[in-house]
């Protein structure tokens, strides 16, 4: 028979705990934080020394040393072209990471605008902003995003412009519950009865208790973006040759399957650990930042 | 649902006239005139206003009219149905070995929290959803049909002409359409496995003596089930999307690589056709989730 501390104890086990309040803590208390963290760094370091871990020119074909096995003056082989396909992996990230960049930046600002202000407004407003998120939401996101880039045509920048679309309706979504939960809260209502604009009460009282949904929401959709790129540049719908992308190397790979898998072995890996480190950072610090789930 | 069935609409309709390229054009290809495509725009109502060209689109739609092929002239509706077997037998394929796989895993993964099989369970969930399926596919057909022959690399044979060489065929698009949601499926097995044996009904089953199988099947497993029905319900829309993918690497013709192959064509009725059936299908999916929802977890009610 449990005794009453035995009780209280299992009551305060399955109470919430606060999350970490600095950087440091949180990387102490959650290792998998740290270790999603130090795997994204070493991604964003690939991206920015590029030029300095990769001496071979990733865009200069030479067809003398086509499809070549992996070496030491080669790591990677060759492909077609005679390009270095390691060179080629590393200068890819120079194209995942800022259509990532970008993608989540549209839908964070267009969709989490929609949101804040269905949220905050209410009334006619939210339910206009509302049915038009869900007129989106009504597509299934890749396609919506290849129905998009069918109409503007083939290449990065419409990729980009069609990701961050479909992008949308998380943020607004995600902005909207957000707003509609703390909008009725006492702190907001004192800071409006001191005469707080709505403006200020949206910079200083929402916003800053938004963010952690909004940082995890924000990892997580980096890796749905980046996986979005390399699936419409593998359908020969983003990037155009002779631009170093995952997907569009993939795509070419795939026709040298039988003498030289290394052509798709080497991206679809690259995709993958950039992938696998935004979904696990994401993963990571909602555990984190929302004791609820845990 | 009908507003938003209603800018979905407008949203498919505006698909064609938002391209850089004429449509009249685009049919009469290189050779045309300028009077032959006046002509042809007046044949189609491209000159006329928009709205008016809305309702007589959409009042065709309703009656399963979406206009014709541009490459083959073929009507859209019979060029979607002939080709939607196909993606239809892939679909199920893969949502059914996920499933079958993930209940389980899920559940094993939950009744042994933090042992081995748990590990491996949790690493597969996130290693699912992060490894893209056209490199799932690609590896599959390295081991599986370069390396070690078991399997066709693509292809597809009826099953009215072969039943055997069909499933065979299958076997491969499946596994990498279903990879994703079979990974999502396992989460959300484990997740709501775990919520469910922490509560009072599970230890009053276990306090009144009924047996593991009757506490873990009768009582867990039966409630923690139900908010995987509605996740099942929802890949539909992932299984669509992924289906495009698979089917442009294992050459199946269904649906997703009549789409693909449409894009490159320019065939925009075709495209604007397989839009419009992909989202109305899946909104009546959501539709049929929610109301199974509630039929499922009585204390749910839309009323």
């Amino acid at each position: 028979m449990s005794t009453v501390y035995e009780a209280l104890a299992e009551d305060v086990a399955e109470t919430p705990v606060s999350p970490p309040t600095t950087l440091g803590a949180l990387l102490r208390t959650y290792p998998r934080v740290a270790v999603a963290s130090a795997l994204l760094l070493l991604l964003v370091l690939v991206t920015l020394l590029a030029p300095w871990i990769a001496l071979h020119d990733p865009i200069a074909t030479d067809p003398s040393n086509a499809l070549l096995s992996p070496s030491a003056a080669h790591l990677l082989g060759t492909d077609e072209l005679g390009r270095d396909l390691f060179a080629r992996v590393i200068w890819g990230s120079r194209v995942s990471l800022p259509v990532a960049f970008v993608a989540v930046a549209v839908g964070l600002l267009v969709g989490g605008t929609i949101g804040l202000a269905a949220g905050y407004r209410g009334g006619l407003t939210d339910l206009l902003l509302m049915r038009v998120i869900d007129a989106v939401l009504a597509f299934p996101a890749l396609i919506l995003a290849i129905a998009i880039v069918a109409v503007l045509g083939p290449g990065l920048r419409n990729a980009m412009i069609a990701i961050g679309i479909v992008q949308l309706p998380v943020y607004a979504r995600l902005m909207r519950a957000q707003v509609l939960s703390l909008k009725g809260l006492e702190f907001v209502s004192a800071a409006r009865a001191l005469g707080a604009s709505p403006i200020r009460l949206i910079a200083r009282h929402l916003l800053p208790n938004l963010l952690n949904p909004l940082i995890v929401q924000i990892s997580l959709s980096a890796a749905a973006a980046m996986l979005a790129e390399a699936t419409l540049s593998f359908l020969g719908l983003g990037a155009q040759p002779p631009t170093a992308d995952w997907g569009f190397m993939m795509n070419t790979g795939a026709q040298f399957l039988n003498n030289d898998p290394w052509l798709a072995l080497g991206p679809g890996l690259a995709i993958s650990i950039a992938v696998l480190a935004f979904n696990w950072l994401g993963d990571a610090l909602r555990d984190a930042l929302d004791p609820r789930l845990r | 649902m009908v507003p938003v069935a209603f800018l979905v609409s407008v949203a498919v309709f505006s698909l064609i006239h938002l391209t850089p390229v004429d449509p009249a054009e685009l049919i009469l290809g290189e050779e045309r005139t300028p009077e032959a495509v006046v002509a042809l725009r007046h044949e189609l109502g491209l000159d006329r206003p928009l709205p008016e060209q809305y309702v007589t689109w959409i009042s065709h739609a309703l009656r399963g009219d979406l206009g014709r092929s541009i490459r083959t002239n073929q009507p859209v509706t019979q060029a979607i149905l002939e080709r939607l077997p196909a993606t239809l037998e892939l679909g199920t394929a893969a949502l059914a070995w996920s499933v079958l796989l993930a209940i389980p895993l899920g559940t094993i993964a939950a009744l042994r929290r933090g042992s081995p099989v748990d590990v491996l369970a949790t690493g597969f969930t996130i290693l699912g959803v992060s490894v893209p399926n056209f490199f799932i596919g690609i590896l599959l057909i390295l081991v599986l049909s370069v390396n070690l022959r078991l399997f066709p690399p693509g292809g597809f044979t009826p099953l009215t002409d072969s039943i055997p060489d069909n499933l065979h065929r299958l076997i491969l698009p499946a596994i990498t359409l279903g990879t994703v949601t079979t990974a999502i499926n396992t989460r959300f097995t484990r997740s709501s496995m775990l919520e469910v044996l922490r509560q009072d009904y599970i230890r009053t089953a276990r306090a009144k003596g009924a047996s593991w199988r009757q506490v873990i099947v009768g009582h867990a497993l039966k409630n923690a089930l139900i908010p995987v029905v509605t996740v099942v319900g929802i890949q539909v829309g992932a299984i669509l999307e992924g289906a495009l993918v698979t089917e442009t690497i294992f050459s199946w013709p269904g649906i997703g690589k009549l789409a693909i192959d449409s894009i490159f064509g320019r065939d925009y009725p075709i495209i604007q056709g397989f839009v419009l059936a992909i989202a109305l299908s899946y909104m009546l999916t959501n539709l049929a989730v929610d109301l199974a929802y509630a039929w499922l977890n009585p204390r749910i009610s839309y009323a």
